[in-house]
């Protein structure tokens, strides 16, 4: 656990890691999660999201969800920074398989191994999944 | 026979599945999230590259697009529209759905 900080209003920070292994668009996960990061967002918490596995299709850029007539949520990620959500960290071993760069992706993200995301993950009070 | 598979690669092992156990001449038509087994330079590139040699590989555009995957489309996989995966049912004596 890691050394507790006061938010403004007087609450306990905690760092929150939202981690994202699904597709975009195949399953509800990855909106889901998009929104739970948003809502968390408004209580001033620490917060980053790992993108892995199929999870770095989120933010492949270039989505147009028009011809299977389903929202495109993919430009939401860039607006995260206005909510202070600024610590994007995508799985280099994910990207490789995948044949993407961070030239790929719709936001600024930080490239770490698995070693280093271990340890991201190690550092955190909560996880949560999608 | 013509073959559709709806699965990410990386998450369930339909594709390689599908592309074992389907006959020189097949159709493959990637669909959903199965087209992200059409991109270039992936863990499975190789595989659906081999595959092509015999069969033809199609992927539905609209799916393609809504991934933002249009700019890493590997050569010879075939583009389908709507009307196209009809055209491909009608084409086919039969379709087998790998999920």
């Amino acid at each position: 656990m890691s050394e507790e900080m006061m938010e403004e209003g007087g609450g306990v920070v905690k760092k929150f890691l939202y981690l994202n292994r699904k597709a975009p668009i195949g399953t509800v996960y990855a909106l889901e999660s998009l929104e739970v990061v948003l809502i968390g967002a408004a209580f001033e918490q620490d917060v980053s999201m790992i993108f892995m596995d199929d999870g770095v299709y989120q933010i492949k850029k270039g989505q147009d969800t028009k011809g299977v007539e389903m929202k495109n949520f993919s430009a939401t990620y860039r607006a995260l920074e206005m909510y202070d959500v600024e610590k994007l960290y995508v799985s280099k071993e994910s990207m490789d398989e995948r044949g993407l760069t961070a030239d790929d992706l719709v936001v600024d993200v930080e490239v770490l191994d698995a070693a280093q995301l271990a340890d991201l993950m190690d550092d955190q009070d909560v996880i949560l999944s999608f | 026979m013509l073959h559709t598979v709806n699965k990410s690669p990386f998450e369930r092992n339909s594709v390689e599945t599908c592309l074992e156990h389907s006959k020189d001449g097949s159709a493959i038509l990637l669909i959903e999230d199965g087209v992200y087994a059409a991109t270039a330079g992936t863990r499975f590139s190789d595989m659906v590259k081999a595959a092509m040699g015999s069969k033809t590989v199609y992927a539905l555009k609209p799916d393609v697009d809504a991934r933002g995957v249009q700019d890493k489309l590997m050569d010879g996989i075939q583009l389908v529209d709507y009307a196209g995966f009809v055209d491909l049912v009608e084409q086919h004596d039969r379709v087998q759905a790998w999920l």
